[in-house]
């Protein structure tokens, strides 16, 4: 890959992630013109008090100059307070963040398989497989993540009481080692499992439209004449050829499963960043939000640069080389 | 025994509404070492042939008749066997559109994946064959890492003369090789593939729309119309005296260069080709003839004898008065 | 050979029109031989139908916590409570019902504004070209990186709590989708060689866009429309469900939310959560599948899919 076709991405992604934060800012303050007043609505507090509130809050000063304190913040690595537990907010995310990463990774490598599945359903398309796998996948795009964790709670954790109903450790428990994560890995199951299937749908579709688009080539007749099999087409010649629409869209959904992370964390008491979103909802703990609203931008930006990288090594017709 | 022998050959695609005929009782012979022209304008059922005769039609398509390679009917081999012959048996060289090589692959990789799946040879081994290869068509070794889309229309063409050379097939089939290429380049690429057909004896089976072309290169033309061949001969004779309409139709309208009466009246065909699923009645050209008699509207017209080693479809052939 | 004289010659106008009636008669047709679009249809109707009748049938009151002080909760499906009650004693039925106004109503209000804005930046997006083009597709990249749904939790949190609240939102965050489109379209529509010709033969701009672009693009909308309804649905649900929407409205995703956190899971009474998310998943499938007949339908390239 020449090394302008990785700086202009890098470039482009840190500019995206620069109007992020600008934009996170002036969400926050234009709209909601003095905070402080509607946050402390209703608490007997002098304006001398109200005042200092609002240096500890960065809400003093004109709006240009409480921007500069807010990025000379961010730079530092400090997003601010929590409304509701007055601890910093970057120190509530980076607790946060490690659960969510193993729950959306988790589920994303599940919903991963939906690629090959993709892949011969486009293949062979009309067929049984396929007619299967496209249903399959529209019943379960039609159904939002939180339902179907509601409903798998029900039935696999309330009903048959085969995993827990929340939470990633069991309550009040003391292992460590071993038995602990493998507790923590059957608390994960079922969140895990829910996500995955609620975005399995779309690599499903992907995968198979591109791998419809593909089979079309003249290249496949090429490789067929050569004296390949069948399944050594598909393998060697359409699949990584039908790869690159699908890893476009692995950044795009990334997006889309950390969102739908959000619902579940919640239904399952998972202590990762959806859950700390739903609680600041439910403040609302500005701060916290602005800080996630931050953080989960910017991990999707982040996946998004990843994504473009691996379809410029992927695809030589696009690093220019 | 001939190399390459069709049958009465009958193929007819499924389509979602009809069925297509697309060819309708072809017989053709090539030997070793032959060179054949097969003529005409799209959709008579001429690149037909040339999937056919490796087995590469969508699985729907019915086909009637035999395809015998070497004394095998194609279609009636089992498919590792089918698999072994494609390639080295016989081989294709397609249109050299860049969508005719694989995008992410090294064109290197590409000869040597068929190259590895027909021999026994080392991977080192199979590099040095493509580096040869691309060698004799042209393309400096060193650009065996190169990709497709890094290569002009003209040097893709190459490669794929080289890629079908790989397994030294004794057929080689061209199907439309030259037809996306400027003319210059197109010289270029004819005069490579007459030096390899010489060199190695290869029998070529050269397929295109352009009549101009086959008469240089090969020995033998046959004119396909509608499903059928109309008229084969010496190439040289078909060209310059054709017997059937459209042959007629189908030389006149290459101009002769130095030919001064032919710049004078350039010549067309009016009317579309037919289309394959409803084609006219009796004489499928019947419609666009300029000599055709009331009889043509009804009467189908097989290959008679026009002179020696010569065919045509036509009422007129063999008759006192043309 | 005599020749009839025609007594009046169709206008241009009228002969457009009636072609523009042909098609639609004819997409019609191609359309009724899709079953499962047929059955999407009906189901989609009955949804609306019993959306828009609701209030006839049914006092809104009978759902106001106030007055169902006296009905059993957490009641089993019923004779008198077709679908059982909730942990206030109100008829889950009766809930869904009123919640479909609200889901549907937000949905189609949502879906409007995204396809008008959409349509208007793609359009001219697309149109114009140079530093029009650039700009509106620069803001329309940015707003596609940033996760939908956490801008819309963002918003919705800073805004007021209301129903237009939530259609602004999802109109605000879902029209980048339909804007790049609906560009990508016109560009293809750009390049045809009549539109050249039609400015050779002096049309202005607007005629431009109105005879020849419009109609075009027209297809496109209206499969894309019929595409993004499931997706606003959807989001409302969710927004719902995390507590951003309207606290004095009822819509599914609030059932859902109220579900849960009074613990209907826990209880097993699959009759209070289940049926929301089946509603959902009906009418989201329903108008999946007919959007995508559409546009098999519109644009033949897509049929082999």
């Amino acid at each position: 890959m020449r090394p302008r076709f990785v700086i202009g991405k890098l470039l482009g992604a840190l500019s995206t992630i620069a109007f992020v934060v600008v934009f996170d800012f002036f969400l926050f303050r234009v709209v909601n013109g003095d905070p402080i007043n509607s946050m402390f609505r209703g608490r007997n507090l002098t304006p001398a008090q109200l005042d200092r509130l609002r240096v500890k809050f960065n809400l003093d000063g004109s709006k240009w100059e409480q921007f500069v304190a807010y990025v000379r913040q961010l730079l530092h690595g400090d997003l601010g307070y929590s409304l509701k537990s007055s601890r910093p907010v970057a120190t509530v995310i980076s607790e946060a963040i490690w659960p969510t990463l193993l729950l959306v990774g988790t589920a994303t490598l599940l919903a991963m398989i939906g690629i090959m599945i993709g892949y011969r359903a486009g293949w062979r398309r009309g067929s049984k497989f396929d007619a299967g796998a496209t249903s399959m996948s529209m019943l379960t795009y039609s159904m939002p993540e939180f339902w179907i964790g509601m409903v798998a709670l029900g039935v696999f954790a309330a009903g048959l009481g085969w995993f827990p109903v929340g939470g990633l450790n069991k309550p009040g428990s003391t292992e460590t080692g071993f038995s602990r994560l493998l507790d923590q890995l059957h608390h994960m199951a079922l969140p895990a499992l829910v996500l995955g299937v609620a975005y399995i749908g779309e690599y499903m579709i992907v995968a198979r439209s591109a791998m419809i688009d593909t089979s079309r080539e003249d290249y496949l007749q090429l490789a067929r004449a050569k004296g390949l099999r069948d399944a050594e087409v598909r393998k060697r010649h359409a699949q990584p050829n039908a790869l690159l629409p699908v890893v476009s869209l692995s950044a795009i959904n990334f997006g889309f499963v950390l969102s739908g992370a959000i619902a579940v964390e919640s239904i399952f008491s998972w202590p990762g960043i959806g859950q700390q979103t739903q609680f600041a909802i439910s403040g609302p703990d500005f701060p916290m939000l602005q800080g996630l609203f931050l953080l989960i931008s910017a991990a999707v930006i982040v996946a998004n640069l990843a994504a473009d990288l691996l379809y410029g090594y992927l695809d030589p017709r696009v690093a220019g080389r | 025994m001939s190399l390459l022998e069709l049958r009465d050959l009958h193929v007819t695609y499924r389509g979602e509404r009809a069925a297509v005929p697309a060819v309708r009782g072809v017989n053709l012979s090539i030997e070793a070492g032959d060179t054949v022209g097969l003529a005409g304008e799209s959709g008579c059922g001429k690149s037909t042939i040339a999937g056919a005769v490796l087995r590469l039609l969508p699985k729907e398509t019915e086909v009637r008749g035999q395809i015998l390679l070497d004394g095998e009917d194609v279609y009636e081999m089992k498919p590792g066997r089918l698999r072994a012959v494609r390639w080295t048996g016989a081989a294709i060289v397609f249109q050299g559109a860049l969508h005719s090589l694989n995008p992410v692959k090294r064109i290197g990789w590409q000869i040597e994946e068929a190259v590895l799946l027909h021999s026994k040879m080392s991977p080192r081994a199979a590099r040095e064959r493509a580096q040869d290869l691309l060698d004799r068509v042209g393309i400096p070794g060193d650009r065996v890492d190169k990709y497709p889309h890094q290569m002009s229309g003209g040097q893709r063409q190459r490669v794929l003369i080289a890629l079908a050379l790989a397994c030294d097939p004794q057929l080689l089939i061209a199907d439309e090789p030259t037809t996306a290429l400027d003319v210059m380049v197109q010289a270029q690429v004819l005069a490579l593939l007459e030096e390899l057909q010489r060199e190695k004896g290869l029998a070529l089976l050269f397929i295109t729309h352009d009549l101009s072309v086959l008469t240089h290169t090969c020995k033998r033309l046959a004119v396909m119309y509608a499903g059928r061949i109309v008229e084969e001969g010496p190439s040289e004779l078909v060209f310059t005296d054709p017997q059937h309409p459209y042959s007629r139709a189908l030389a006149a309208a290459f101009p002769t260069i130095g030919d001064m009466s032919s710049r004078m009246h350039p010549e067309g065909l009016a009317g579309d080709p037919p289309d394959p699923a409803d084609l006219p009645s009796g004489c499928p050209f019947h419609v666009r003839c300029a000599v055709a008699i009331p009889e043509c509207a009804t009467l189908d017209v097989a290959l008679r004898d026009a002179g020696p080693g010569r065919r045509a479809a036509c009422v007129h052939v063999g008759a006192a008065h043309v | 050979m005599s020749q009839e004289v025609a007594t009046s010659v169709p206008s241009p106008a009228s002969i457009r029109w009636s072609r523009r009636l042909g098609s639609i008669a004819d997409a019609w047709r191609s359309l009724r031989r899709d079953k499962l679009a047929m059955i999407s249809l009906v189901v989609l109707v009955a949804f609306g139908v019993l959306a828009i009748i609701t209030p006839w049938i049914s006092d809104r009151d009978a759902i106001r916590a106030v007055n169902t002080a006296d009905n059993p909760t957490w009641a089993h499906p019923s004779g008198s409570f077709l679908l059982g009650t909730d942990y206030l004693g109100r008829s889950v039925a009766l809930q869904i019902l009123w919640g479909a106004r609200v889901s549907l109503f937000v949905g189609l209000m949502a879906t409007l504004l995204t396809i008008v804005i959409g349509t208007v930046v793609g359009v001219v997006a697309g149109f114009f070209g140079g530093w029009t083009d650039a700009i509106l597709m620069r803001i329309t990249d940015w707003f596609l990186v940033i996760p939908f749904l956490p801008l819309a939790i963002v918003l919705a949190s800073v805004l007021s709590r209301s129903l237009w609240t939530i259609v602004f939102v999802i109109g605000i965050t879902s029209w980048p989708f339909t804007a790049r489109l609906l560009r990508s379209q016109v560009l293809s529509v750009r390049q045809r060689l009549y539109v050249d010709r039609a400015r050779a033969l002096g049309a202005g701009r607007t005629q431009i866009i109105g005879r020849h672009i419009l109609p075009n693009v027209t297809p496109l909308i209206l499969a894309s429309t019929t595409l993004t309804v499931p997706i606003a649905i959807l989001t409302e649900t969710t927004l719902s469900f995390l507590g951003l929407g309207d606290p004095t409205e009822v819509s599914w995703g609030v059932i859902l939310n109220e579900a849960r956190e009074k613990g209907a899971v826990g209880r097993n009474a699959w009759w209070y959560y289940l049926p929301p998310g089946v509603a959902i998943v009906l009418v989201v499938l329903s108008f999946t599948l007919l959007g995508r007949a559409l546009e098999s339908v519109l644009d033949p390239r897509l049929r082999e899919r």
